[in-house]
């Protein structure tokens, strides 16, 4: 499935801005856009393409058990995560990682979590309430439809001041659409009116199935039988992208209701690294999506309003220069100890984990007296 | 495919799969990812070239809607297979399975089968991320109307995998992914051991381990390194988690006097714990000690960093072994 009709693009694969009566409304959002910040656009595109690649090479030389990338997604990524305000919650799925960026999250967090060192990685309060990844798909539209609920009931949305409303945006892929969870999500989140902005990533695959097995319309026209306003954007234009996203978000927070956004961009790696795309696309397919780039896009526009080379040779040296500090940072990290098997799986003390805890502190003692067995 | 044959057991579920398939047109396969990509353990790999896509079905992803059109699929004479993904991703089926596929032939007194197999790998030992190493065999186990099993070589996959699929009730086939890969003699011309059956696997004197999956490999390297230090070991392949085949456990028990139950899954409210309870029952005058319990702590399956610390290893059934010889 690619760019239909329907598809609203702003930024054409060329890098220049396209005009149409469809995305007028969408216009004035990217005008207001500083020159700062559609660099910084482009430079939290090129620093997580860095990131992610470097992390690709970190697993394949045995630093992580797993390791999901984002390659090709930023676009749909970073400029619905810059649509987002301060104060707005964000749920991700588990690719997410250019919003985490965005949200002030120390992108090793991530790898913490995929190296195996932790379930977590990361305290949403101290990230602009970026939260953790869920693996169970389609879980945390739910979580986020429930959050949106909360933000009702404490009447902190909808007052009309849109500096403090708070929105929630929820991350999730098309494969996820399946599960009845996300079903249940939109449902929930129309009864109640909630702050939700629903931003699936279409990148076309559920590791080796199609979206077509998923749904035989374009899953835009999905939330509209909920009673939800859908859109389909070229998730590869990072401008349409922010300006639909603070679109919605806008309308959300302001008391409209739950908003839907499908961002139609490709998972240009495999699903994870234990994957191996070969077996089921085609060459052809890849080779169509990387014409449709979302960060080669992006820099001929910018050059075409006349940023510097220097900027772009500037940003290079410091996406390596990320990249390299997270492998040192990497090669650091030290493994947990056994006492987080224990620890936090209630909040108050609980008798049956404090005596499997003491257990194991004796068990492993008695091998250092050189006991046991 | 005759005779005698050294294969894994991810190849040896994929030729039983075949083998159903060829012996049965109403068994149909189904699940994600299992088609031009064979499964993410390859399990099912050729089998969609081989038996065409209505039969081996890709289905949007969504657990609950795999089983519960698998039901369906079961009233109007088909027998599904179900691929659930990993461990951790059969909840979304969780109500579907017990609450459902459990209880059809109760609640059609007796009248509609369900000869639904629910293909679910599990367990630790491959360093996974979160959901993708635990052991739920309990939950299931705890729901009349299951049945449950796992092997954990690849001639009892060939052979249970076809006898789960010829059985008229739902079975819940557990696949010990860790043990994928090792290979394994497998006999495909052999007559099949009755499925609902334990098995002694290693002889022995002193006492007596009983466990499942890939538990085994862990209790017959235990039972070596004893058999080095002059202790006797008896070891028991469940094979069966419900029903328990207790002849093989107590007869065994009766001889050796000391048992100890291992299992990757957490202890409390176990498949260990049933066993304990039933041995203690049936064989109270045999024991020379409690029953032994060892297993995955009361807590989340931790990080992968973690895996080695919390998977009971031979040295933790030593340990019991040595509690038990101890009274
Ligand atoms: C409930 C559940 N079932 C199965 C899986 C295994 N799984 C992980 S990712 C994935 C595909 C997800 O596809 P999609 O929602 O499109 O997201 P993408 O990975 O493409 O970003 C599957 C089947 C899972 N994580 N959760
Ligand atoms: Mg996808």
């Amino acid at each position: 499935m690619s760019y239909t009709e329907a598809t609203l693009q702003l930024l054409s694969p060329a890098g220049s801005l396209v005009e149409s009566d469809a995305t007028a409304e969408y216009l004035p959002y990217v005008e207001k856009l500083s020159d700062d910040q559609l660099r910084e656009f482009h430079r939290t595109m090129v620093i997580t393409r860095a990131f992610d690649l470097e992390a690709t090479n970190l697993q394949r030389q045995g630093q992580m058990g797993l390791w999901v990338p984002s390659l090709g997604q930023e676009a749909a990524q970073v400029g619905s995560g810059f649509a987002a305000r301060d104060q707005d919650h964000i749920f991700p799925s588990y690719r997410e990682h250019a919003v985490g960026i965005i949200r002030g999250l120390d992108a090793l967090d991530i790898i913490r979590m995929l190296r195996g060192l932790t379930h977590g990685g990361w305290d949403s309060d101290k990230v602009k309430n970026f939260h953790i990844y869920t693996l169970v798909l389609g879980s945390q539209t739910l979580h986020a439809t429930g959050y949106a609920m909360g933000l009702t009931l404490d009447g902190v949305t909808a007052t009309g001041d849109p500096e403090t409303d708070q929105a929630v945006v929820v991350y999730f892929g098309d494969g996820a659409t399946s599960q009845g969870d996300v079903s249940e999500a939109l449902i929930f989140a129309a009864s109640y009116q909630t702050p939700t902005l629903f931003f699936l990533q279409n990148n076309q695959w559920a590791i080796s199935v199609p979206v077509e097995r998923q749904s035989r319309t374009p899953l835009y026209l999905r939330p509209a039988g909920f009673g939800i306003p859908g859109i389909q954007i070229d998730g590869n234009d990072v401008l349409i992208s922010y300006a639909s996203s603070r679109k919605y978000l806008e309308e959300a927070r302001s008391g409209g209701g739950p908003r839907f956004i499908e961002a139609l961009t490709y998972r240009m790696g495999a699903h994870t690294s234990s994957d191996d795309p070969t077996k089921y696309r085609k060459d052809a397919e890849t080779a169509h999506w990387a014409e449709l780039d979302p960060i080669s896009r992006f820099e001929t526009y910018l050059r075409g309003r006349g940023e510097s080379d220097a900027f772009f040779r500037d940003l290079a040296v410091e996406a390596a220069d990320y990249a390299s500090d997270i492998r040192t940072r990497t090669l650091a990290l030290e493994n947990p100890t056994a006492e987080l098997i224990f620890d936090n799986v209630y909040s108050e003390p609980h008798a049956l984990v404090a005596e499997q805890k003491a257990w194991l502190e004796n068990y492993e003692s008695s091998f250092d007296q050189g006991g046991a067995a | 495919m005759s005779g005698v044959q050294t294969m894994a057991m991810a190849k040896a579920l994929n030729a039983g799969l075949r083998q159903a398939m060829l012996d049965d047109p109403k068994v149909l396969l189904m699940g994600e990812d299992i088609g031009p990509l064979g499964g993410v353990f390859r399990v099912t790999e050729g089998l969609l070239a081989e038996f065409g896509d209505k039969r081996v079905m890709d289905t949007p992803l969504a657990e609950s809607g795999i089983v519960g059109t698998a039901i369906g699929l079961a009233m109007r004479g088909y027998r599904p297979v179900c691929e659930i993904q990993f461990d951790g991703f059969v909840y979304p089926a969780f109500d579907q399975i017990t609450s459902q596929l459990a209880k059809m032939t109760n609640r059609h007194e007796g009248k509609l089968q369900m000869p639904v197999v629910i293909r679910i790998p599990y367990g630790g030992h491959i360093g996974a991320v979160e959901h993708h190493q635990e052991s739920p065999e309990a939950y299931f186990a705890h729901t009349a109307g299951l049945r449950l099993v796992s092997p954990s070589s690849p001639n009892d996959a060939y052979w249970m995998i076809q006898e789960a699929i010829a059985s008229n009730d739902p079975v819940v086939f557990f696949e010990p992914k860790s043990r994928y890969w090792p290979k394994g003699e497998v006999d495909t011309s052999a007559s099949p051991q009755a499925l609902h059956s334990s098995r002694v696997v290693r002889e022995g004197t002193e006492v007596t381990l009983v466990g499942h999956g890939a538990m085994l490999a862990v209790l017959l390297q235990a039972a070596e390194v004893a058999a080095e230090e002059g202790t006797s070991i008896e070891v028991v392949d469940l094979r069966s988690l419900s029903p328990v085949d207790y002849e093989p456990i107590l007869a065994s028990v009766r001889k050796t006097g000391r048992l100890v139950v291992a299992q990757e899954a957490p202890g409390f409210v176990s498949l260990g714990s049933e066993i304990a309870a039933t041995v203690t029952e049936r064989a109270f005058y045999s024991l020379e000690a409690p029953v032994i319990r060892v297993a995955g702590f009361d807590t989340p399956f931790p990080p992968a960093k973690l895996e080695a610390v919390y998977l009971p290893d031979a040295d933790r059934v030593l340990e019991a072994v040595d509690r038990a010889l101890a009274y």
